[in-house]
C-alpha cells in the first residue's frame, strides 16, 4: 500500500530537523563566542570579520579597517582599535540568522536549542507512554475497584487544565532538564491510559482474542501476540501527537523562564530574549519560532498519516 | 434530563476535591515558603520563623489541609498571603476580564472555524481547500505566545491599530460610556485574536472532515435533487449535522483557553485568573494557589458538562436515556 503523502511530508520535516540539530553543532562552529559591543544584533546573512586576539578574546564586526598597523573595529556605538601584534588570526564568516543583543551567532544556538528540546519531548514522551499503558493496562485488568479509582484519577487530572498544571508544578519546583522531563512526562498520559484502557476492552470481546483463549493459548502469549499488536497503530498515534504537544509545552514554560536552566539555549527561551527587542531584532523570534512551528506540524502530520494508514488497513 | 444533569453536578463535588487535595499535596511538597519568597536581605531567620508562623505554615501539612478543607466547606477561601485580602475577593476581580477573553476568543474561534471550514468544504481539494489546511496546520503548529508577539509587532508596534497590553488605558476612568467600552475592546483584540486563531486551527480542521462527510450522505442527495441552490445546502442542510461534533470540541478546549490563557494574559498583561494563579504560584501563596485551582477546575467542569447538555438541545437523539 502506498504510504500517505502527508506522513511522507512529516516524516522529511523532522529527519531534516533531528538531522540539522544532530549533526549541525558538529561540522557548524559559532561565529566568535559573542561579541555585544561589535556584533550585537546583525541581521541575517551579515558578513563579518573575525579577530582572534592574543589574550583569548574574540572580536566580531561586519566593519573592521586596518589602519597603519592598528584594526578599527566598528560596532554600533563604539570603535575599538586594536593592534596588529595582538591578532593572532583574522578570518571573515557569515551569520546566516543573524546574531542576538549578546552578540552570539543565531544558527549553532538554535540548533543545540532543538537538540535539547527534541530530547526533552522525547523523553517526555517516553515517561507518558509508560505511565499511561501501565496505568491503561492496569484500570483494564486489574478488576472494577482498581479500574474506578485509576479512571476518577484520570478524570480528576483530565479536568485540570495542562498547561496550568505544568506552569504550577514549575514555578513551585524549578525543575532541571531531568525533572522537566518527568513533570511532562507525568502531566500527560491521562489521555494515553484512557485510550489503552479503551482499546484493551473493546479488544477482548473480539471474536480472535476470544478464539485465541478458547483455544487455549496462555494469557502472555494472548497480549504480546494479539493484544499488542493491535495497540501498537494507536499508540503510535497518539504518541507523535503527544509529543507536539510537549514540544509547545516545553517552549511555553522556557519562555516564561520556568523551563530549563537558562546556561542552556532553549527554543521558547529565544523567543522570549527576542521578544524583548522585536523592533531591532525581528529575526530572533522568527526562525526558533518557526523552527517549533516546523517540528509540531511535522509530528501532526504523522499522526495523520499513520491514522490513514490504519483507517485504510483496517 | 434534569437527572442526568443534577447527577452530573453531585459527581462534581468529588472530582474538584480530588483536584484541590492533589494540588495541596503538590503545593506543600514544592520547597520554599511565602516567607523565603519575601526579598528582603533584611529579614532575619528568627523573623521568617514568625512569618511562617503568622501564616500557620508551621503547622503540621495534615492539620493545614484539614482546616483548609473545613473552611472551603462552609464557602470561606481562606485570605490571599500577597494581597492580604480575602481569596474569594482576589478572585472575583480577576474572573470577569478572563471570562470576557475566553467568551471573546471562542468567538473568533467559531467565526473564523466555521468560515475557514465551509470556504474549505465547497470545493473539496480544491485550491481554497488546499490553503485553508495550509493554514489551519500551521496555526495548529504555531506556539501561542509566538503568534502574540507577531501580532503585537504587526498590529501594534508597526500599524499602531491596537494596544499591546492591559485592559484599558490610563485615562480610561475619565472617559463616558461608549468610548470606555470602545477602548475595552480595541485592548480585547489581540488577546482574543491569538487565542481564537489557535482554535479556529482545530476547528476548522473537524469541521471540514465532518462537513464533506455530511455531504456525501443521502438526504444531501434528496436535497440537491429538489433543486435547493448549493450555498444553502451547504449553510443550511449540511452544517446543522456537522456542527453537532463542534460542540463537544468547544467544551474539551475549555481548558486550552483557561491555561492558553495564562500564556496570553502574562503577554497582554492582562487582569485575569491566568496572571493570578502564576503569580501566586511564584509567591508560594497557597490560599491563593488552591482557591484559582478549585475554580478554574470547576470551571472546566462545568463548561464540560454545559457542552453535553447544549448537545442534547441540539441533537435530539442525545436526549434519549440510553
Amino acid at each position: 500500500m502506498r504510504a500517505p503523502r502527508r506522513l511522507l511530508w512529516g516524516l522529511a520535516g523532522i529527519v531534516v530537523l533531528v538531522l540539522a540539530c544532530l549533526v549541525g553543532p558538529l561540522i557548524l562552529s559559532p561565529v566568535g563566542d559573542g561579541d555585544p559591543v561589535h556584533a550585537a544584533l546583525l541581521p541575517p546573512g551579515t558578513r563579518v570579520t573575525v579577530l582572534d586576539l592574543s589574550d583569548g578574546r574574540t572580536l566580531v564586526s561586519p566593519e573592521v579597517d586596518l589602519d597603519h598597523g592598528e584594526y578599527l573595529v566598528h560596532g554600533r556605538r563604539r570603535t575599538t582599535t586594536v593592534s596588529a601584534h595582538d591578532v593572532v588570526s583574522k578570518h571573515d564568516a557569515r551569520l546566516w540568522l543573524g546574531s542576538d543583543r549578546f552578540g552570539r551567532d543565531v544558527l549553532p544556538r538554535l540548533l543545540r536549542g532543538g537538540r535539547i528540546s527534541l530530547a526533552i519531548a522525547a523523553l517526555g514522551a517516553a515517561v507518558a507512554l509508560l505511565v499511561g499503558l501501565g496505568v491503561g493496562l492496569a484500570a483494564a485488568t486489574g478488576g472494577r475497584v482498581v479500574d474506578a479509582v485509576l479512571m476518577r484519577t484520570v478524570d480528576a487530572l483530565l479536568a485540570f487544565p495542562l498547561l496550568l498544571l505544568l506552569i504550577l508544578v514549575s514555578a513551585l519546583f524549578r525543575p532541571g532538564p531531568t525533572l522537566l522531563v518527568a513533570v511532562l512526562g507525568l502531566t500527560s498520559w491521562m489521555g494515553l491510559a484512557r485510550l489503552v484502557r479503551g482499546q484493551v476492552l473493546s479488544l477482548r470481546t473480539r471474536s480472535f482474542i476470544q478464539a485465541a483463549r478458547v483455544a487455549g493459548t496462555r494469557e502472555l502469549r494472548i497480549w504480546s501476540l494479539h493484544y499488542l499488536p493491535n495497540l501498537k497503530a494507536p499508540l503510535a498515534q497518539d504518541t507523535t501527537l503527544r509529543m507536539g504537544n510537549l514540544v509547545l509545552a516545553e517552549a511555553t514554560l522556557s519562555f516564561l523562564g520556568l523551563g530549563i536552566p537558562a546556561s542552556l539555549p532553549s527554543w521558547g527561551a529565544m523567543i522570549a530574549d527576542g521578544q524583548r527587542v522585536m523592533l531591532d531584532g525581528w529575526w530572533l523570534s522568527l526562525f526558533p519560532g518557526l523552527a517549533i512551528t516546523t517540528l509540531v506540524i511535522s509530528l501532526a502530520l504523522i499522526g495523520d498519516g499513520l491514522q490513514q494508514t490504519g483507517d485504510a488497513s483496517a | 434530563m434534569k437527572r442526568i444533569v443534577f447527577r452530573r453536578m453531585l459527581a462534581l463535588v468529588p472530582l474538584v476535591w480530588l483536584v484541590a487535595t492533589l494540588t495541596f499535596v503538590v503545593v506543600h511538597a514544592a520547597p520554599g515558603s511565602y516567607a523565603d519568597t519575601i526579598d528582603n536581605p533584611r529579614l532575619s531567620p528568627e523573623t521568617r520563623e514568625l512569618i511562617r508562623a503568622r501564616y500557620g505554615l508551621d503547622r503540621p501539612p495534615l492539620e493545614q489541609y484539614l482546616s483548609w478543607l473545613g473552611a472551603v466547606a462552609t464557602g470561606d477561601l481562606g485570605t490571599s498571603f500577597m494581597y492580604k485580602q480575602p481569596v474569594s475577593a482576589v478572585l472575583a476581580r480577576a474572573l470577569p476580564p478572563t471570562l470576557l477573553l475566553a467568551g471573546a476568543a471562542l468567538f473568533f474561534d467559531l467565526v473564523l472555524g466555521l468560515i475557514l471550514a465551509v470556504a474549505a468544504a465547497r470545493r473539496p481539494y480544491g485550491w481554497v481547500d488546499r490553503i485553508t489546511t495550509v493554514l489551519s496546520l500551521g496555526l495548529y503548529g504555531v506556539p501561542s505566545f509566538w503568534l502574540a508577539g507577531l501580532l503585537i509587532l504587526v498590529f501594534s508596534l508597526l500599524l499602531g491599530w491596537f494596544p499591546a497590553s492591559h485592559m484599558h488605558s490610563v485615562d480610561a476612568a475619565s472617559l463616558s460610556a461608549l468610548p470606555r467600552l470602545v477602548d475595552l475592546l480595541r485592548h480585547l483584540f489581540l488577546p482574543a485574536l491569538c487565542l481564537g486563531l489557535v482554535g479556529a486551527a482545530g476547528t476548522a480542521r473537524y469541521l471540514r472532515a465532518t462537513l464533506i462527510d455530511v455531504r456525501s450522505s443521502r438526504f444531501m442527495l434528496a436535497a440537491r435533487a429538489r433543486g435547493i441552490p448549493e450555498s444553502r445546502l451547504l449553510w443550511v442542510h449540511a452544517l446543522r449535522p456537522a456542527l453537532l461534533p463542534v460542540v463537544t470540541i468547544l467544551g474539551l478546549s475549555l481548558p486550552i483557553l483557561v491555561s492558553g490563557s495564562v500564556v496570553i494574559e502574562t503577554i497582554f498583561s492582562w487582569p485575569g485568573m491566568g496572571q493570578v494563579a502564576y503569580n501566586a504560584a511564584r509567591a508560594r501563596d497557597i490560599p491563593l494557589i488552591l482557591g484559582a485551582t478549585l475554580i478554574g477546575t470547576a470551571a472546566v467542569i462545568l463548561g464540560n458538562l454545559a457542552a453535553d447538555v447544549l448537545y442534547a438541545v441540539v441533537d435530539p437523539r442525545a436526549r434519549r436515556p440510553s
